[in-house]
């Protein structure tokens, strides 16, 4: 655990690029049933697996965009990488630092790497306290990093303001005051305050219009840009992750079943379930191309299947899938768990 | 051929408030033909789910209809008295919304909920309603029809939820249906499967689908023709073919730029400056003038009206023309 104590961040990463890494994170819930029922059972406790052995690495700079329909443990994961939930295995790394074992660790430690690494949340209106001034909610990481003093928050704020395309007034209003893409602005503007090195974002342009929507994608990639900002970015649309993403992971009922360079994932999708959800986004732009009709809806994940939890909805599940749960493989440089992709089936 | 299934005229709802009325619908007015699916598109505030609650008489108090007309095969609906209205609902026009469980009573199964609805509306007797409610749901797509009428809402996943609702609204015949973001709440692989379903369904039945979404996708895979919303008003209505790639209005033009697709060049996205006017400060003139590259002085002053741009009607004095610099 000696890693978990190095009090300088930034050491670790000149090992190598990777900022921010998955190694087997899993996290299950235990289940409560009535009495009578468990009595009677007599199968001791259950639990349901939200995320179960997800690896992968983002190296800085870049972003990895997670897509999955509700239910598969996109946003489960992403709370783990930040440390918002407790793994119930594996490790959550960010800047060679174990996340649980640093926040759980000396303050110091912990609150350093507190600074950097935040997130962006969906819902706007949730995220910010209607009771707090403009200024006081983005002024408040630094102040209780003790980044600045309070004299120079407002310099501060007002750069910050001015970096997410907000006016240097709107210190003095309250969040009831803004729009809903004006609201996201100020929740990244927030998470940027303390300069992290990374940045969790779950589904930030979700409950946007669409022509907000584009202010903030372009927003994030202006930062990230110009502040080498390491992503992870949560969300259910496609088209949107197509933008925004370098790599992109697949979720299907709590695991990783693709993980591949965008260019990969969107030309030539290798798992069916991954051409199952690209062959579902409607097309915006009215090419009326001819796709493959979806199946079925996501299986109970309190009862998942045998074998490939994919396997009662894909076109090409045999014996095979049904028994046996396929491993997430190499296959020219994308990671795939099928059985069909892996015995050429597909 | 006689006149158009729905003629909406000049539609106007007001929400009376402490500092007078604000206008929600200001002039609204549209065609559905018969067996035709025409698609209301527009950001949140637009007023396209109101422009749905009116017509089908459900407006959240104290919103009111204050002007126009909306006529049924011919005939006024806006002004007949409440139990007339409930009987055109279910009868003549099906509703879908974008929870299915506003639909549906927990406390009932869903084949009592499809019986009751057939015997409000039609003449069977309780053995042929529950045949006809096992037909709808195998329609709408239900494995084993039989077996699921004996099981309450709660027992279905969302996407199970909407085909029940879809049945619901198809129960009765009726000549309109009105589906306010049926896919909305569905993950991506179930509201193919809805859309796919709501498109054939209708055609069977020969229905006519208003059909209301933020889902310009959704729109381009469904609809013949379609409406663009923007702060109460139309600014353009025509076939969906050219309101995509040929849109006239530049509300309509920045719309689909800034639609993230899965083809089509991965530069940065199009983005429209500023946001929707809150209803309270609608600004004058065209009220998209002060996020449009194309605006003028007349634009803030005097407000356009729908006139034909080639082959969409497009309410803005600037329009774009193809072929013309823009």
């Amino acid at each position: 655990m000696s890693e978990s104590r190095a009090p300088a961040p930034e050491r670790a990463v000149t090992a190598g690029t990777v900022v921010v890494e998955a190694r087997g994170l899993t996290k299950s819930y235990a289940l409560r049933r009535p009495l009578a029922e468990r009595l009677l059972r007599r199968d001791g406790p259950r639990a349901i697996a939200a995320v179960q052995d997800v690896s992968f690495a983002i190296a800085r700079g870049r972003t990895l965009a997670l897509v999955g329909e509700s239910g598969c443990g996109k946003t489960t994961l992403a709370r783990m990488m930040v440390g918002l939930e407790t793994p119930t295995g594996g490790r959550a790394c960010v800047e060679g630092l174990d996340v649980h074992a640093t926040l759980a660790g000396p303050a110091d430690a912990a609150r350093a790497l507190r600074r950097r690494m935040q997130m962006v949340f969906q819902d706007p209106f949730a995220s910010l306290d209607p009771r707090w001034r403009i200024g006081d909610i983005v002024a408040e990481p630094l102040l209780e990093q003790g980044l600045i003093l309070p004299a120079q928050a407002g310099e501060r704020v007002a750069a910050l303001l001015a970096s997410v395309g907000l006016a240097g007034a709107d210190v003095h209003r309250f969040p009831h005051q803004f729009s809903g893409g004006q609201r996201q602005r100020i929740s990244i503007a927030r998470a940027i305050a303390t300069g992290p090195a990374f940045l969790v974002c779950d589904e930030p342009t979700s409950s946007l219009d669409v022509s907000v929507q584009a202010q903030v994608l372009n927003l994030l990639a202006d930062l990230q840009r110009e502040r080498a900002l390491t992503m992870l970015f949560i969300s259910h649309n496609l088209a949107v992750v197509r933008y925004v993403a370098d790599d992109v992971g697949v979720m299907y009922l709590g695991r990783l079943v693709e993980l591949a360079p965008r260019g990969e994932l969107f030309g030539a999708p290798r798992h069916p379930y991954t051409r199952m959800l690209l062959a579902a986004v409607p097309d915006a732009r009215g090419t009326r191309r001819e796709r493959a009709p979806v199946q079925g809806e996501v299986s109970d994940p309190l009862a998942p299947p045998p074998g490939c939890a994919f396997h009662p909805r894909c076109p090409h599940a045999n014996e095979r899938c049904r028994v046996e749960r396929p491993e997430l493989r190499d296959s020219g440089g994308v990671r795939v768990a099928c059985h069909a992709v892996e015995e050429g089936r597909l | 051929m006689t006149g158009p299934l729905l003629e909406v005229r000049e539609l106007r709802v007001d929400f009376p408030t402490r500092h007078g009325a604000l206008r929600a619908l200001d002039g609204v007015s549209f065609d559905i033909a018969a067996g035709e699916i025409l698609g209301i598109v527009g950001e949140s505030g637009a007023g396209k789910s109101l422009t749905g609650a009116a017509i089908i008489g459900l407006l959240e108090p104290p919103g009111r209809v204050s002007g126009g007309q909306v006529l049924l095969e011919g005939q006024r609906i806006d002004d007949l008295p409440r139990e007339a209205m409930r009987l055109v609902r279910g009868r003549r026009i099906g509703a879908i919304f974008q929870d299915p469980l506003t639909s549906l009573n927990p406390l009932h199964t869903i084949g009592h909920q499809l019986v009751e609805t057939l015997r409000t509306h039609l003449p069977l007797d309780a053995a042929r309603a529950r045949e006809r409610a096992v037909e709808l749901l195998r329609q709408a797509g239900l494995p084993a029809p039989e077996a699921r009428l004996a099981q309450y809402p709660h027992e279905f996943s969302g996407g199970m939820r909407q085909r029940v609702v879809i049945a619901l609204a198809l129960a009765a015949e009726p000549r309109l249906i009105i589906a306010d973001e049926p896919t909305t709440a569905l993950d991506v692989a179930v509201q193919a499967q809805i859309i796919r379903l709501l498109r054939g369904v209708t055609q069977a039945h020969g229905a006519s689908v208003m059909l209301i979404t933020h889902d310009m996708g959704v729109i381009a895979e469904t609809c013949d023709r379609v409406a663009v919303m923007y702060a109460g008003r139309i600014v353009e209505i025509g076939p969906v073919d050219e309101v995509i790639h040929r849109p006239a209005h530049p509300y309509t033009a920045g719309l689909m730029a800034a639609v993230p697709t899965l083809d089509g060049e991965l530069a940065r996205l199009a983005q429209i400056a500023g946001a929707l006017p809150d209803l309270d400060a609608i600004p004058p003139g065209c009220a998209f003038h002060p996020r449009c590259p194309k605006a003028s002085p007349r634009c803030t002053e005097e407000r356009p009206e729908l006139a034909l741009v080639q082959r969409t009607r497009a309410a803005c004095w600037w329009p774009i023309v193809e072929g013309m610099p823009g």
